[in-house]
């Protein structure tokens, strides 16, 4: 714990036209935690997730303020090529969505696209290695030619993960990621995270506070675009600090 | 505290609470009786308080059901798993009170049906307010936990010290009446029992106590509130 923060978010507001979505949020990311972002739909927690990768560009009205840091390099800085920050803080959607391509070509596609590999040799090496590291390798070794939209839904989130992880990110970004899967299918998902923890610094959305308790370090709690409480996990959880937050995870929430 | 949007949780810790302060009413009862019993002296009613213990013991398992229940499938979190947890352990101490109850009503024949009757033993007549007073620690320590409420606890267990010095006081005038009366020291060995039980209730109390600051605040109740219980008794001083 004695490296500097992977990221730093400096008093970050987010607007969707004149509405503020997020309200002068301060947040870190250490480099070797799973922090989790809780809050009643609407609290800003997905936007929040989305500026730590720029997705929020993709939205015409949406604006940031303030300062995001990674390793100390301002992510908004009109030189910051954004195709690369993307390759350096990968994302996770809510709903497996595998490119409608052969597994082997869902994985190779990112190592392909930023020049990671040389030859096809390497490209095999990195397809098994994210697809062992995303659990899923034993699963598909025999049928890599088929369609990744031929998995389940389970499998489909771990190809998206290992998708995410082919191009070597610092950083992954998950939002719900187990929303749509079974309770079998979030389980290995989680114990994924705990593998990938310590390789990678990871932030999660997830609706679902027991997902929240069981597989990060740190917990922050969102309510109306502010960051109400950011503490370690098993504080909020056993003895939050702030009445909102407690209100929020004992099922108060009015 | 707002109420739970899902309403049957807050009628499962409702009912949770109810068990506990009804489990709390019956070892205070079971305490008074005790005594009461053993001053008259009335056989009779301390076999009424042994076989009442069983009641207590029952809400102590009916405690656990529930709270296992509440945790499998209400997920209780923050103050509601402080409190729920707080409610099993605090049931478990309550019924250990019982216990101690139980055991000075048994003491009453033993001590009764000896030669020359225990109640010419003078020192029993300052059992009952030492009884009045760890019993008031048990209700103390139960209010507490009614009301959520931190300070409180710490008054009860700032107050056992008070119980530890009647325990010492008791015991020495209990030893120099078995030196001046050598033919009643099997019967009041017995009431240096019941006078040990009371301490030890007062103990409970202050474990109660401590429980309920965790709870209601979320931190341990610190140390220099602590210290008072864990003062040696006399007994074993010597």
């Amino acid at each position: 714990m004695t490296f500097p923060p992977k990221i730093q978010a400096r008093d970050v507001s987010v607007f969707y036209g004149d509405t503020r979505a997020i309200d002068h949020v301060s947040i870190d990311v250490a480099q070797d935690n799973v922090v989790a972002f809780i809050g009643p739909s609407g609290c800003g927690k997905s936007t929040f997730l989305r500026t730590l990768n720029r997705m929020n560009d993709t939205v015409a009205s949406a604006r940031v303020d303030g300062q995001i840091l990674l390793d100390g390099e301002d992510i908004y800085a009109p030189d910051m090529d954004v195709v690369q920050l993307r390759a350096r803080v990968g994302m996770v959607f809510q709903k497996p969505n595998p490119f409608p391509k052969s597994i082997y070509e869902n994985v190779a596609y990112g190592p392909r696209i930023h020049g990671l590999a040389a030859a096809r040799a390497d490209l095999d090496e990195m397809v098994e290695r994210s697809l062992r590291r995303a659990g899923l390798w034993d699963e598909v070794k025999d049928r890599l030619d088929d369609s990744g939209t031929a998995l389940s839904g389970g499998q489909q989130q771990r190809l998206c993960i290992a998708r995410a992880i082919a191009v070597d990110p610092e950083v992954i970004l998950m939002d719900e990621p187990c929303s749509a899967l079974d309770p079998i299918a979030t389980a290995k998902i989680e114990e994924l995270i705990h593998e990938l923890k310590g390789r990678y610094a990871i932030v999660i959305v997830t609706h679902n506070m027991q997902q929240a308790a069981r597989v990060s370090q740190q917990t922050a709690f969102f309510h109306l675009g502010q960051l109400v409480e950011f503490a370690p996990t098993s504080d909020i959880f056993t003895n939050p600090r702030e009445e909102r937050t407690r209100d929020y995870i004992t099922g108060r929430y009015g | 505290m707002v109420d739970h949007t899902v309403k049957a949780f807050d009628a499962d810790i409702g009912q949770l609470r109810g068990l506990i302060s009804q489990m709390g009413g019956l070892a205070e009862d079971a305490i008074a009786q005790a005594i009461l019993a053993l001053q008259r002296p009335d056989p009779v009613l301390a076999r009424k308080v042994d076989a009442d213990d069983k009641a207590i013991d029952a809400i102590e398992r009916e405690v656990e059901r529930l709270a296992v229940r509440i945790i499998a499938l209400r997920a209780p979190m923050a103050v509601d798993l402080r409190e729920v947890v707080a409610a099993m352990k605090i049931a478990s101490v309550v019924e250990r009170i019982g216990d101690y109850a139980k055991n000075i009503a048994r003491r009453v024949p033993m001590i009764e049906g000896a030669e020359g009757g225990g109640h010419r033993i003078e020192p029993i007549s300052i059992l009952p307010s030492m009884a009045a007073m760890a019993s008031g620690m048990v209700r103390q320590a139960l209010d507490a936990f009614a009301a959520r409420d931190p300070d409180a606890a710490v008054r009860v267990v700032e107050s056992d010290k008070a119980l530890d010095d009647f325990y010492d006081s008791i015991f020495r005038t209990l030893v120099t009446y078995m030196v001046e009366n050598p033919r009643t020291i099997s019967q009041v060995a017995h009431l240096l029992f019941v006078a040990k039980n009371l301490e030890r209730i007062g103990d409970h109390a202050t474990n109660v106590a401590e429980m309920v600051y965790f709870a209601a605040s979320g931190s341990q109740m610190a140390d220099h509130h602590r210290g008072g219980t864990l003062s040696q008794s006399a007994e074993e001083q010597r």
